[in-house]
């Protein structure tokens, strides 16, 4: 079921006033892939995907997605290309509704610029009734259409990860990168929201999450990075990952 | 204030020309406060420089007036693109900051352009300003009458409305939200949030130069006191108190603050007296709206409250 890479990291490292927060990372994301990074906390995972989606520019590495090298790329920028991800800190605008925030998701839209404002209304009003469409039907399938109108702020904060993953999946990313995507919430939560990741290989996605729930990790994610210090310690499928020796010795320290 | 007082307006006009003054003077402060809604209400970028750009328009079209006698659309396009230009000019290197140093940005360029126009007499007049603008006229045809300039004033309004109708109420528009609720979501979204900022800026900035030439034309005379701070703060009021966010609470922010003033001259206040507390009510009701009601009349988004997210 996986394919190619898709992901090409090579020697990423990132210092911190000379705290290594990243050293000499190298992987590959391969397409169709779910693949889990677990570590302590300032094990450098979330420095990772910073680098990765360009909020953050590394000291030394590269980054290729698609062949497309992705160091020096603005986030904006990233994202376009098809990298989409989510916050540990859950970001959503609280003020739109659940709706316009999935809208917003979308890529490439006509409405977004003064040309197609000006010039191309139809267009625009086209699009983005097949945007509201799709919107509504992603809402459906985890059974949040009735909270469509409502103000993201009134979500429960299992429903903003939720609505966070459906943001992902909206703006039609290739790879999503998911940070601590079932941390916080309520176990029925955790399941629906795990069903809904596991499924995103057979709709052509790939994913990266970053995850402390190691119970999830090893349900759904085919291989398994285990990180410590800016370091790959270990790295492969689930089970074995979960059996080294290092990888037990750093959890129970 | 812009309206340059007198004595007494019902000793200099009739109560219909005066009404129409008021009527021209709301619509060039809708236009004003609406183009300032759009960078201050829906992005978040609260200029200091709106009247820098009003004035522009004005000195453009009132020294193409006087100097070439080119014709009101003429001189219109050139304010609209001058002052665009200039906004991109002030709009690049400021919205590199961040917020509060991009208001004292937008300041340090208000200070500069009045400095200009007040200093760079042998092209703006300096301190006696400009006097003489001739009317507007299409082909000869001078609009003297007060309801025709009235008429006008409200066709640039609808317009400038329109035209931010369609940028707020749509995929534009949302994306503008989405910066000024949270820039970090915004570009992992995919959105260009530096040049979103900075078209949004240039396109106000033009608007408000609309607003200039309307002023020029109208009063015949104009000064850089028209153009100061001050006034940047009376349209960053409106926009305030009318509901930031919210384009009709800008055109209400305007009837509101610039007809209830008129009001105190039917309480039999004597005019130097009424034109103090003029300034005194002004402040009052900010004050009064930031404790009671920082969303504004209509608004939907209250600076500083649960800004970011």
């Amino acid at each position: 079921m996986t394919g190619e890479a898709l992901l090409e990291v090579q020697g990423l490292s990132k210092f911190f006033d000379g705290v290594k927060a990243l050293d000499d990372f190298s992987s590959v994301v391969n397409r169709h892939e779910i693949v889990g990074l677990i570590g302590p906390n300032g094990a450098g995972k979330t420095t990772l995907f910073n680098i990765l989606t360009g909020f953050l520019a590394p000291d030394s590495g590269q980054v290729f997605f698609k062949g497309t090298s992705l160091v020096g790329c603005p986030p904006h920028g990233i994202a376009s290309l098809g990298v989409s991800r989510t916050f540990q800190d859950l970001r959503l605008i609280h003020r739109l509704s659940v709706l316009d925030n999935l809208l917003l998701s979308f890529r490439d839209q006509a409405g977004e610029s003064l040309g197609g404002l000006f010039f191309r209304w139809p267009q625009c009003r086209h699009q983005e009734n097949e945007n509201t469409s799709l919107a509504l039907s992603l809402l459906e399938s985890v059974g949040l259409k009735e909270k469509d109108g409502e103000p993201t702020g009134d979500l429960s904060y299992g429903q903003q990860k939720l609505l966070s993953l459906l943001c992902g999946l909206a703006s039609g990313a290739e790879l999503l990168l998911l940070d601590e995507p079932v941390a916080g919430i309520a176990p029925v939560m955790i399941a629906q929201l795990l069903s809904v990741i596991r499924g995103l290989p057979n709709k052509g996605r790939t994913v990266m999450l970053i995850e402390h729930n190691i119970e999830a990790v090893m349900a759904i994610c085919h291989r398994v990075i285990f990180m410590d210090a800016g370091i790959k310690v270990s790295e492969g499928d689930p089970v074995t990952v979960r059996n080294d020796p290092r990888v037990i010795a750093a959890y129970l320290d | 204030m812009a309206a340059k007082q007198g004595k007494s307006p019902f000793e200099l006009l009739g109560l219909m020309e005066y009404l129409l003054h008021i009527l021209i003077l709301i619509g060039i402060y809708v236009i004003l406060s609406v183009s300032l809604n759009l960078l201050a209400g829906y992005t978040g970028l609260l200029s200091i420089a709106h009247a820098a750009f009003y004035g522009v328009g004005a000195y453009v079209a009132a020294l193409l007036a006087l100097r070439l006698h080119s014709p009101f659309l003429i001189n219109i396009f050139c304010a609209v693109i001058l002052s665009g230009l200039l906004g991109l000019l002030v709009g690049l290197p400021s919205l590199r900051i961040r917020d509060d140093y991009f208001v004292i940005a937008t300041f340090a360029f208000q200070v500069i352009t009045f400095s200009v126009l007040n200093n760079w007499v042998s092209f703006t007049g300096g301190p006696m300003g400009l006097p003489g603008i001739p009317p507007v006229s299409f082909g000869g045809l001078v609009l003297s009458p007060k309801w025709v300039f009235f008429l006008l004033v409200l066709l640039f309004a609808v317009l400038v409305l329109l035209i931010s109708w369609r940028l707020v109420a749509s995929p534009f528009g949302r994306v503008l939200k989405a910066i000024r609720e949270d820039e970090v979501f915004a570009a992992s979204l995919g959105k260009d949030v530096s040049y979103y900022k900075v078209l949004v800026f240039v396109v106000g900035a033009g608007i408000a130069g609309i607003a200039g030439v309307l002023y020029a034309h109208y009063i015949s005379f104009i000064d850089p006191t028209s153009f100061t701070v001050m006034e940047s703060i009376f349209i960053i009021s409106i926009v305030i108190i009318g509901g930031a966010g919210n384009l009709w609470g800008s055109v209400i922010g305007a009837v509101v603050m610039v007809a209830l003033p008129e009001l105190l001259r039917f309480v039999g206040l004597p005019n130097v007296v009424a034109a103090n507390l003029r300034q005194i009510l002004y402040g009052a009701l900010l004050v009064a709206f930031m404790m009671a009601r920082p969303q504004g009349l209509l608004g939907e988004y209250s600076f500083g409250k649960g800004g970011g997210r």
